[in-house]
């Protein structure tokens, strides 16, 4: 593990030395943050991102191949070749890192989904440590979950705002490449250095001000399946989906053959389980018909089918979903409910 | 492109077409087989697994697969005329391309069940998972190995009830029991009038296990579970295998709780909506479980024991 430091003003060189790479990082336009591509120097100031930056690896819509035609109709699938240049994350906040780490379980689990794992095998993450001012955010409740504003889970390097320089780690060989790239630009650290950035953390940290005891969640969930209350709290739900589109660990998708203009692509884009389409059968039986379904599918998704599935808790305390509902679903709220009510 | 792509489907030539049942909702048997022969062996499968069948331009749809394990890249469905892909698929003609991947699933543990007595229960186009099972069975090198085999099939009217020259010639084999009903004379206060066909009895709904059998019928005018309660297949050392909607397979499990099986005997295979196949898009979970990976075959223990909305 190396520990450097790189003064803020030779960012930009920096950015200048990683050109091969097709770099994705925080753009605020409008007020609205979001991992894009970019070839200068992505935003080093910044709120957590509206859309949660899974789309580098696992874009909204998604072309999986082209359709090939023999006179009007279509008679097969073609592969559409993959990109070729390395992929550069960077300013990956930890929460965000922590939901790589469920993304990455998932699409490797069993069947390995060439699409996600290609992007995610030839990219190096540099992360950005929550610090103030610009974080915790509203709704921020990272440390109840098994996180950190510093955390670097799911990340190669991560970097600590410490005023006039970032204090950087470098957490594995993809790190270490990005070290050597910015030979010249990276300068040694020291004690002193590991220290502003340990404090920076920690005051980042007390700053957060939700907190969620997840002890005995599992067992409040697993009592509390068939409760009214289910149906109480989603009453207001308008069914939007904004709870699953914009969390980070949330993978759902639906694929689709679009035809225009007589050409065709199979794609597929995000989905949501709060839906009635997505689990609708052609019979039109839909297993879970209503919007306390759908909900609960989505908590219980969260906090109890993905850790038996894949090991990891399917929340990152990234608060995004609090602070988006158009009508206030709270889901510290509802988790804190179903334990209270189940005791 | 190197990589091994999971999602794309292997091109594959209609062979043969049959209509199995008219009216509305008609539904068909298609068989396919795979375009390039080196990619054939890798489409064997084992009874109760699904296949993922591409309509190019329309998009892809799951199906049980019903024919019999082989290496020739054959693959036959029967599908029931409800949806987009489903509606063009039953517009093919032999010669005309699909897509097909898979299989994918679960299989039925069949070779578990060696030297027990097997009942098959299907109701409506879920009888096509089960034909799955049972054609297996039933074939003179598997035969040997299975106990008694009872078969039990039910559809709404007489023009829905599948495979029925199959049937016929079952219906003459001495080492099946075959039970047939429609129920398409009864509303929801018990029988309108009269028998479907004139030599398909009605049987008695408000106590079905005390339905006389007359000799040698073995058709009924009834619902499926009803006509379970009239055959009372025995649960020692036996395996139930059922498919149905939803709501015939619950009550087929508690006519099968009435006569003494336990929930560990009784195998059903679920379908849900789908996209993917593989455990990733999502949508099939019932609890925790994903039907496309986990399942779909699950006993009726394990799927007492989902967290399960329906």
């Amino acid at each position: 593990m190396a520990e450097m430091i790189i003064k803020k003003v030779r960012v930009d060189g920096l950015f200048e030395a990683m050109k091969d790479f097709e770099v994705y990082g925080p753009i605020t336009k409008d007020m609205i943050t979001r991992y894009q591509k970019t070839t200068g120097t992505p935003d080093l100031v910044f709120k957590s991102s509206r859309k949660p930056p899974k789309e580098v690896f696992f874009p909204q819509t998604e072309k999986m191949f082209d359709l090939v035609k023999d006179g009007t109709r279509f008679v097969g699938a073609k592969d559409v070749p993959p990109g070729d240049k390395p992929i550069l994350l960077f300013g990956l906040r930890p929460c965000d890192g922590r939901a790589l780490n469920v993304l990455d379980e998932l699409f490797n689990w069993d069947y390995t989904d060439p699409y996600y794992v290609d992007k995610r095998k030839k990219s190096t993450v540099i992360g950005l440590a929550c610090t103030l001012p610009a974080m915790p955010k509203d709704n921020c409740f990272c440390t109840s979950m098994g996180g950190s504003p510093g955390s670097s889970e799911g990340m190669d390097m991560l970097w600590v705002d410490i005023g006039d320089s970032y204090y950087v780690e470098s957490l594995n060989d993809k790190g270490n490449a990005i070290l050597e790239l910015g030979k010249g630009i990276f300068e040694e650290s020291g004690d002193d250095v590991r220290s502003s950035a340990g404090k920076a953390i920690e005051d980042a940290a007390n700053a957060i001000d939700r907190k969620l005891d997840t002890s005995g969640v599992r067992d409040a969930l697993a009592k509390s399946f068939d409760y009214n209350y289910w149906d109480e709290f989603s009453k207001r739900c308008m069914g939007c989906g904004i709870c699953t589109f914009l969390c980070p660990t949330c993978h759902c998708f639906d694929i689709q053959d679009i035809v225009k203009n007589g050409e065709g692509v199979r794609q597929r884009s995000w989905d949501s389980c709060q839906f009635d389409y997505y689990s609708i059968h052609a019979s039109n039986h839909n297993p879970r018909p209503e919007k306390k379904n759908r909900q609960r599918n989505r908590v219980y998704h969260k906090f109890y089918y993905s850790e038996n599935k894949l090991g990891l808790v399917g929340c990152v305390g990234c608060g995004r979903c609090i602070n988006l509902c158009p009508v206030n679903i709270d889901i510290i709220e509802v988790i804190q409910g179903a334990k209270e009510l189940s005791q | 492109m190197t990589r091994e792509n999971v999602y794309k489907p292997e091109t594959a030539t209609v062979t043969d077409i049959q209509l199995e049942a008219g009216g509305g909702r008609p539904i068909r048997t298609m068989t396919f087989q795979v375009d390039d022969p080196t990619e054939r062996k890798k489409f064997l499968h084992k009874p109760g697994q699904f296949i993922i069948i591409s309509y190019f331009g329309t998009g892809e749809s799951v199906f049980a697969i019903s024919s019999l394990p082989n290496e020739d890249g054959i693959i036959q469905v029967s599908a029931m005329k409800v949806g987009n892909v489903t509606g063009r698929l039953h517009a093919l003609a032999v010669g005309d391309k699909v897509g097909v991947r898979g299989p994918y699933g679960k299989d039925f543990p069949v070779d578990e069940w060696k030297g027990k007595n097997l009942v098959f229960i299907g109701a409506g186009i879920g009888i096509s998972p089960v034909r799955a099972v049972y054609q297996y069975v039933l074939t003179p090198e598997q035969r040997k190995n299975y106990g008694d085999v009872t078969l039990i099939y039910g559809a709404r009217t007489p023009a829905d009830l599948a495979f029925k020259d199959e049937f016929k010639e079952m219906d003459t084999r001495d080492d099946l029991n075959l039970w047939l009903c429609i129920d398409w004379k009864f509303g929801p206060k018990g029988p309108i009038e009269g028998n479907a066909h004139t030599d398909w009895p009605a049987i008695n709904m408000s106590a079905p296990g005390d339905t006389v059998v007359p000799e040698g019928i073995n058709k009924f005018t009834a619902f499926v579970p009803q006509l379970v309660e009239v055959v009372k297949p025995k649960p020692e050392n036996a395996i139930v295998v059922t498919c149905g909607p939803p709501i015939a397979i619950k009550f087929i499990t508690q006519a099968l709780a009435k006569l003494g099986w336990s929930p560990e005997q009784v195998y059903t295979t679920l379908e849900n909506r789908m996209k993917c196949g593989i455990g990733k898009c999502g949508r099939c979970n019932v609890g925790d479980n994903y039907v496309c990976k986990d399942g779909p075959v699950f006993t009726q223990k394990e799927i007492s024991e989902m967290f399960d909305d329906q």
